[in-house]
């Protein structure tokens, strides 16, 4: 070769690296232009989707906007917040009992909107208290929970509180099996004693107010996930279940052995029916339903004491067992109700069953055997098809009204679209990292808005900013619109989010309570005006009547309380103006403070322990002169004479 | 009077009746915290707010600068408003039965003297709660009152107060000029 050639030559590998460099590249950073304006949304304009995400370990939900990924608020449901004073108020105190006291946290997993017509109604919120089983409902007009209700005979309330298509029951599937009625046997004796329960609680239509219907007794393996059917199969539920080896030991190995475990297929109609004709059995159980009044700012517990059981062996044709690969985990339906995913975990594909060829089944008797009167249908009689190739560790499966599905894949950690029918893979977008739920707006329902999917990820590592070893918990938003799936933006959570769901703004939006009406607050210890404000005394129970209006508290100096008195303050806001809470605290307070919307009243309990002054103070900048709303309170020996004076 | 004029006289005088379905003038608070808007209606028997708790949270805004109370029970023109309304509707159905013109005329003269008075009652109401001020209020500028305009705008600290009359006082005008029309077409008709 001559030598200009060479250097021809040389020049143009060059040229030809330098090219294809950039071109690898510019892949890291791609794209991401377009997707910035496709997540901006302009100050003082508002997002197109409400998102409510479970707290996980929080035990909260959180409310954030979607596509701009902002936090709103964090709903109190289940564990106490200083912040507002829920769980410290003596209002608000009666939601976190329970038949084993007041149990101050909980694990919210799975918040679920309510249905009308298998669509998306707007009314209120779900989500399930994992650790002491439990249910909350939330009101949407007013962001706050509005009943809590305790699951009695279950441990680790996992599989729930996924609606039926009318929201005519909220569901309950035990996780850890446990002897029913409770009793103190070895844990060695787990396959004799221990049972599971799937629970059926009844929603008003009207008021929302949930009881507890029924449960079914089933052999005692671990219950995961669950979905409500729609449509043909609206009378039915289906609940994953693993642990069908029955172990109480190193469940990681002891019960991952059997190739198959078990989706349990509820007709909750045929249950409903063998209740009304008597076929269930009351069986004393302790449990407690708590209800907030809004009217009287107030939560109320209701103690119970037994539940209608439901045996399979008395109850035939109510529940039945699908086999599905080993350990699945979530259990969604699509659209149309006729297709029910299982989200097999450990298993190479993901399995989808047919309603109509399970109808068939049990119509034609095609089982393969019985477990405690529940028959177990063939698999292949009822299986509509396999995705092949679904990426490692399939647990969730969301629908966008299109025909498509996207199930998330934990192991492989990525989002993995496919065609319902068909059942190929059409597309696959990375999560950062290990993604657990995933979320399309109205993606359970009859009517998906298939804009985005919600990825829901367990791992963040280096996503953001690091915080020393506990990192922030994450979400990413990725656009669905086209025929690619495009990453559009990350945003951190509120503790761990488990699942969520989203609702267009516009159905809430309208709703939302801007105060609470003065005229309606039937809280006992209530004021509607400043000439009622006093203080009171009983013994060493002391009770002020206090008022909060801009920019000052009446009374605002208060003598005569004494070491070791009771002193509760009932706090009402005066004000009928939009965003204008007051705050109350009082140094000392072994307490929380309370924050008191517009209309509202909370009472918060404090104990002097030392004479002395105590200056108590407005903690929400409510105006101009928000510093100068302030009082005194004047503590004397409990031996002291000192009357008790106000002004 | 000829049959058009008095059916015009009597449409006109039952056109009133709106008068006690809308309110007559409007006072608009604009400010940074009040997106949603803030202001009172003034009715021919009631003062209300633009929006349900408007005049309670008005007053409660007011308290700063030593504004005293809107009370509309303790304004006697809302309780003698509504009689003399009630009045001028009478007295248009007589003039249109009567076929008086010089009720007409006599109408037009006393409706325009009302609407002055009435203009100038309201002018120092708003002088009063303007002007008399709690000499201890949280916020006291040397040399500022708060005396609403009685049309137009005017800035008032972090407030922009906008008066202007409401539906109640067009149809009050629409009725007078309806009155005048008529009046003025049966002197026409007469000359010829």
């Amino acid at each position: 070769m001559k030598k200009k050639n060479l250097i021809i030559v040389l020049v143009a590998v060059f040229g030809l690296s330098a090219i294809l460099y950039n071109c690898s590249n510019s892949g890291s950073s791609d794209n991401f232009s377009d997707a910035a304006s496709k997540v901006y949304v302009a100050p003082g304009t508002h997002d197109e989707f409400y998102a409510f995400m479970s707290g996980g370990f929080s035990g909260q939900v959180s409310v954030y906007g979607l596509p701009s990924g902002r936090l709103f608020k964090v709903i109190s449901v289940f564990s106490q917040n200083p912040e507002t004073g829920y769980g410290y108020s003596e209002e608000s105190k009666p939601l976190l009992n329970t038949s084993l006291g007041f149990i101050p946290w909980d694990d919210a997993h799975h918040p679920v909107l309510s249905k009308t017509n298998g669509e998306q109604d707007g009314k209120w919120l779900f989500i399930n208290g994992n650790n002491t089983p439990r249910v909350a409902r939330i009101d949407l007009s007013t962001f706050e929970t509005v009943e809590t209700i305790e699951i009695p005979n279950s441990a680790g309330n996992h599989g729930s509180p996924f609606v039926t298509e009318n929201t005519e029951y909220v569901v309950a599937s035990t996780r850890f099996s446990v002897p029913v009625p409770q009793k103190d046997v070895p844990i060695s004796s787990y396959k004799e004693n221990f049972k599971g329960t799937i629970s059926y609680i009844k929603v008003d239509k009207n008021s929302g107010d949930m009881n507890l219907a029924f449960q079914i007794v089933v052999p005692g393996f671990n219950y995961d996930l669950a979905h409500s059917g729609k449509g043909p199969s609206h009378d039915w539920s289906f609940f994953t279940s693993y642990n069908s080896e029955q172990a109480n030991t190193l469940l990681e190995v002891n019960a991952s052995q059997n190739d198959k475990d078990f989706i349990a297929a509820v007709n909750w109609k045929q249950a409903e029916k063998y209740a009304a004709e008597g076929k269930g059995k009351r069986i004393s159980a302790e449990y407690c339903d708590n209800n907030y009044d809004e009217n009287a700012h107030k939560a109320t517990t209701k103690k119970l004491n037994d539940v209608l059981v439901l045996n399979p062996k008395d109850c035939p044709g109510m529940i039945y067992y699908i086999p599905i690969p080993k350990s699945p985990h979530g259990v969604d339906v699509d659209p149309s109700g006729e297709y029910i995913v299982g989200g097999g975990k450990l298993a190479a594909v993901i399995p989808v069953h047919s309603f109509s060829k399970m109808i068939k089944a049990i119509e034609s008797k095609d089982f393969v055997g019985e477990i405690d009167g529940i028959p177990i249908l063939k698999y292949e009689s009822v299986i509509a098809g396999e995705v092949q190739n679904p990426g490692l560790g399939p647990l969730h499966t969301e629908f966008d009204g299109n025909g498509y599905a996207y199930t998330s894949a934990f192991l492989s950690s990525e989002i993995v679209k496919w065609k319902l029918g068909t059942w190929e893979v059409v597309d696959r977008i990375p999560a950062y990292y290990s993604i657990g739920h995933l979320m399309i707006p109205g993606g359970d329902s009859k009517k998906p808005w298939g804009k985005y999917v919600v990825a829901l990820n367990k791992i963040t590592k280096d996503r953001y900013l690091p915080t020393g070893p506990e990192l922030t918990q994450s979400a990413q938003l990725i656009d669905i619109s086209g025929d690619k799936m495009k990453l559009l933006l990350d945003f951190p959570t509120v503790g761990e989010p488990h699942y969520a769901q989203a609702i267009p703004a516009d159905m809430l939006e309208k709703n939302s309570k801007k105060i609470y009406a003065l005229e309606k607050n039937k809280n006992p210890f209530s004021i509607h005006g400043e000439k009622e404000a006093r203080v009171t005394r009983s013994g060493n129970e002391v009770h002020v009547y206090l008022s909060a209006t801009r920019s000052h508290f009446k009374p605002d100096n208060i003598e005569g309380i004494k070491v070791g008195d009771k002193v509760y303050f009932h706090i009402t806001n005066l004000e009928q103006d939009w965003d204008i809470p007051h705050g109350f605290t009082i140094k000392g307070l072994n307490n929380a403070e309370m924050l008191i919307m517009p209309g509202q009243t909370k009472s918060v309990l404090w104990t002097p322990t030392k004479e002395g002054i105590y200056p108590f103070y407005c903690t929400d900048f409510c105006s101009a002169l928000h510093q100068e709303m302030q009082g005194y309170v004047r503590v004397s020996s409990a031996s002291s004479q000192t009357k008790l004076i106000f002004n | 009077m000829s049959r058009g004029s008095r059916i015009l006289i009597l449409f006109s005088s039952f056109l009133l009746i709106g008068v006690f379905f809308f309110p007559i003038w409007k006072i608009d608070l604009q400010a940074p915290q009040y997106p949603e808007g803030i202001g009172l209606r003034i009715w021919v028997n009631q003062i209300s707010g633009f929006k349900e708790f408007d005049l309670k949270n008005i007053n409660g805004l007011n308290h700063y600068i030593g504004m005293k109370e809107i009370e509309p029970e303790s304004i006697p023109e809302l309780k003698i408003m509504p009689y003399i309304i009630a009045g001028f509707i009478l007295l248009g159905i007589i003039a249109a039965l009567l076929k008086n013109k010089k009720i007409v005329f006599a109408w037009i003269v006393m409706i325009l003297i009302t609407f002055s008075v009435g203009l100038y009652d309201y002018y120092m109401w708003g002088y009063d709660y303007g002007h008399n001020l709690n000499p201890t209020a949280a916020i006291r500028v040397p040399g500022l009152t708060y005396q609403p305009p009685l049309i137009g705008s005017k800035q008032l600290l972090n407030m922009r107060a906008t008066s202007m009359p409401d539906i109640g006082t067009y149809i009050i005008i629409f009725s007078l000029l309806i009155f005048a029309v008529v009046l003025y077409l049966e002197k026409k008709s007469k000359k010829v």
